[in-house]
């Protein structure tokens, strides 16, 4: 569905090498699976089936199916099809870094004060917005998310230094 | 007409303020849900799920299943207006929606589309009330070999309806099921895969990756195409609604297929996505003026708006009798049955009638009041959708850190949440469908322990599973599934091989 969406420029990877690297990291995934599966025995016991009889299975037709995706994606012909373009990837780094970022400072600071940086600066950054204009907004939907949940809901979130300094 | 007696007692429990308060909300917020790209119905019940805990389960699923139903509706809003599909169900939407709403006449086909999700939904919910109670008569039969049958069968239709790579279909499921496996293994409390970190005792949670696969995926997707949003003005005036009411009756034709393949599909765990695509697909062919689909025909936004939301609403259908959701959304709110300690299944009808009749109720009602809202506030909603996404897409990345913490109180699952993103962005591209691994993910333990179960009861021997007729039969047809693919390969090479 989203392919040739990608903007313009180079292609950075190809739809086939990522094939193969989905399918191999299947692979280890698997071998993971079967490993623990062995450990736990996948035989039958007398009280029953081991507690690795099911994964086992499982593990195994996953080795299987991407057995085939792995043969499927290096013996396929024709001109190489464009997973991300360099620009794209740009981009998608831009809000995946930032969002790893976001996550980090939630458990340092609170997610409120963590969230209303990170819309200010998310709009900043790819909005063009002043900061100010930013500021607002993320303070504003903090302050929603806050009232909502610690005070309607009674739901606690991730709080930091700022909360604790008004005694929350 | 037991059915009637125990409806009218659900009516009367969904007719407390408070539960016709809850409706409300839940619709709106579900409409305004479908109306965002990045928050799709399954993840954002998911991201409010953890506030419901609180509410008791009959007032937590009318809210839940309202939002469905707004987001069902939410979907076609955007489709019609700005060419962007909120929900990959309105996808064929946008086939002639849009190209009337360039005509100017927005109007006409947002009306037709609610009117036509309210009649699917309708029918959809008729067929619940009469069928859901014989069903789970039925399935009060049922012992483990069964209930393995009918999930096999569930996730072999997968495979077999499928479009696209088996292989693919079938690594993503099993990927799902593995990571059910993760964590405490509840018949020999061995710890499996958890590799002494002990984040994973608890396994992973479905909610996460729901959030983290339709949530964060979809905003990575949208960011790389570097979505902007531009559309036309919508004002829906009163006439124009009368209008186009009289020209529906015209395709009564339409509604009736597009109500049967929306049933179909949504029973059998096709979904609503496809069922909207065959129904316009159905209706393209079969339809007077099916040339003139694609430049701006009602009918053409009639057919698969009914389907998708026949297709939504009867996807509940399974969920209720035998625990096994026809869509992630529903998968979603078995989640919550779950949570809220409630066993779906057979059960449920006999042990929470005021839960299942209130629930039921609550789609008639929600569903009216749902076309009222929607009719009333379409203009209100095109507001939301002029609010730059630059704006947007870091508000709805902060819903879903929120609702991924709300989960278990655990910074993990917002870690979690975006590795399963990424897993998303990848596998939309590469085709893996995500469906199959949510369904597994969610099903994954009820599957497994029903498999043992009747391993059990067979001391290990799959001659269990065509025990008796009933058995042996769901298990055959699942078998054939299975391997439909490779035998509609065999048929083709056959028939090559005729024809040369």
């Amino acid at each position: 569905m989203h392919d040739d969406k990608g903007g313009e420029g180079p292609s950075l990877v190809s739809i086939r090498t990522m094939d193969i690297a989905v399918a191999v990291f299947c692979l280890v995934l698997a071998a993971i699976i079967i490993m623990d599966s062995t450990r736990l025995g996948f035989r039958w016991r007398e009280d029953g089936p081991a507690a690795g009889y099911f994964p086992f299975y499982i593990g195994l037709i996953i080795a299987i199916s991407s057995l085939v995706n792995l043969a499927r994606a290096i013996s396929s012909k024709g001109a190489p099809k464009t997973f991300v373009t360099k620009q794209a990837f740009r981009q998608v780094l831009a809000v995946l870094i930032p969002l790893a970022v976001y996550v980090l400072f939630v458990g340092w600071i609170g997610i409120y004060v963590a969230s209303a940086i990170y819309i200010a600066l998310f709009m900043w950054y790819f909005g063009r917005y002043a900061l100010p204009k930013g500021a607002a907004i993320g303070i504003g939907v903090s302050l929603v998310l806050f009232v909502m949940f610690e005070i309607w809901f009674l739901v606690p979130l991730p709080k930091g230094p700022l909360e604790d300094l008004f005694g929350f | 007409m037991e059915e009637l007696a125990s409806l009218l007692n659900g009516f009367y429990v969904v007719f407390s303020p408070f539960n016709f308060m809850l409706m409300i909300v839940g619709i709106l917020l579900g409409v305004i849900i479908g109306v965002l790209p990045g928050l799709g119905g399954a993840n954002g019940v998911a991201i409010l799920l953890p506030l419901t805990f609180s509410m008791s389960p009959t007032s937590a699923i009318i809210m839940l299943s309202c939002i469905y139903w707004g987001a069902l509706f939410g979907g076609a809003i955007t489709s019609i207006l700005f060419n962007i599909p909120g929900e990959p169900w309105s996808v064929a939407t946008t086939f002639d929606g849009h190209p009337m709403a360039q005509q100017g006449k927005a109007d006409e086909a947002l009306t037709g589309a609610f009117t036509s999700s309210f009649v699917g939904a309708i029918v959809a919910v008729v067929m619940i009330t009469f069928l859901a109670p014989l069903v789970a008569k039925f399935a009060l039969k049922f012992g483990p070999a069964e209930f393995f049958a009918v999930q096999f069968l569930t996730f072999a239709s997968f495979i077999g309806m499928g479009k696209g790579s088996a292989f693919k279909t079938l690594a993503s499921m099993c990927l799902g099921f593995g990571l059910a496996s993760v964590g405490l293994d509840t018949v020999t409390g061995q710890l499996r895969m958890t590799f002494g970190i002990t984040d994973l005792l608890t396994g992973f949670k479905f909610l996460t990756a729901v959030i983290g696969l339709f949530g964060i995926g979809e905003i990575l997707a949208s960011m790389e195409s570097g979505l902007a949003f531009s559309g036309s003005h919508a004002k829906l005036k009163l006439n124009a609604v009368i209008e186009a009411w009289k020209k529906l009756p015209r395709y009564w034709i339409t509604f009736v297929r597009s109500c049967v393949v929306g049933c179909w599909m949504g029973v059998t765990p096709g979904g609503a996505t496809p069922a909207s695509f065959m129904s316009y697909g159905l209706a393209k062919r079969f339809s007077k003026n099916g040339e003139r689909f694609g430049k701006g025909e009602l009918e053409g936004v009639v057919a698969p708006e009914t389907a998708a939301h026949a297709a939504g609403t009867s996807a509940l259908l399974p969920m209720l009798t035998l625990g096994i959701p026809g869509s992630p959304t529903a998968a979603v709110l078995l989640g919550g049955l779950l949570i809220w300690g409630l066993q779906p299944g057979p059960l449920l009808f006999v042990e929470q009638k005021d839960f299942v009749w209130g629930l039921i109720a609550s789609m008639y009602l929600g569903n009216l009041v749902g076309l009222m809202i929607v009719l009333t506030c379409v203009p209100l909603f095109a507001a939301i959708l002029r609010i730059p996404f630059s704006i947007i897409a870091p508000v709805i990345m902060v819903i879903c850190a929120v609702g991924a913490y709300t989960i278990n109180n655990a910074m993990f699952d917002v870690w979690m949440m975006v590795g399963f993103g990424i897993v998303a962005y990848c596998f939309n591209k590469l085709s893996y469908p995500l469906p199959p691994f949510v369904l597994a993910l969610v099903l994954g333990d009820m599957a497994e322990s029903s498999f043992r179960q009747a391993m059990l009861l067979s001391q290990g021997s799959v001659t269990i599973f065509w025990s008796n007729g009933l058995v042996g039969s769901i298990m055959s047809l699942g078998l054939i599934l299975l391997l439909w693919p490779v035998i509609s390969w065999v048929l083709d090479k056959m028939r090559a091989a005729k024809a040369a």
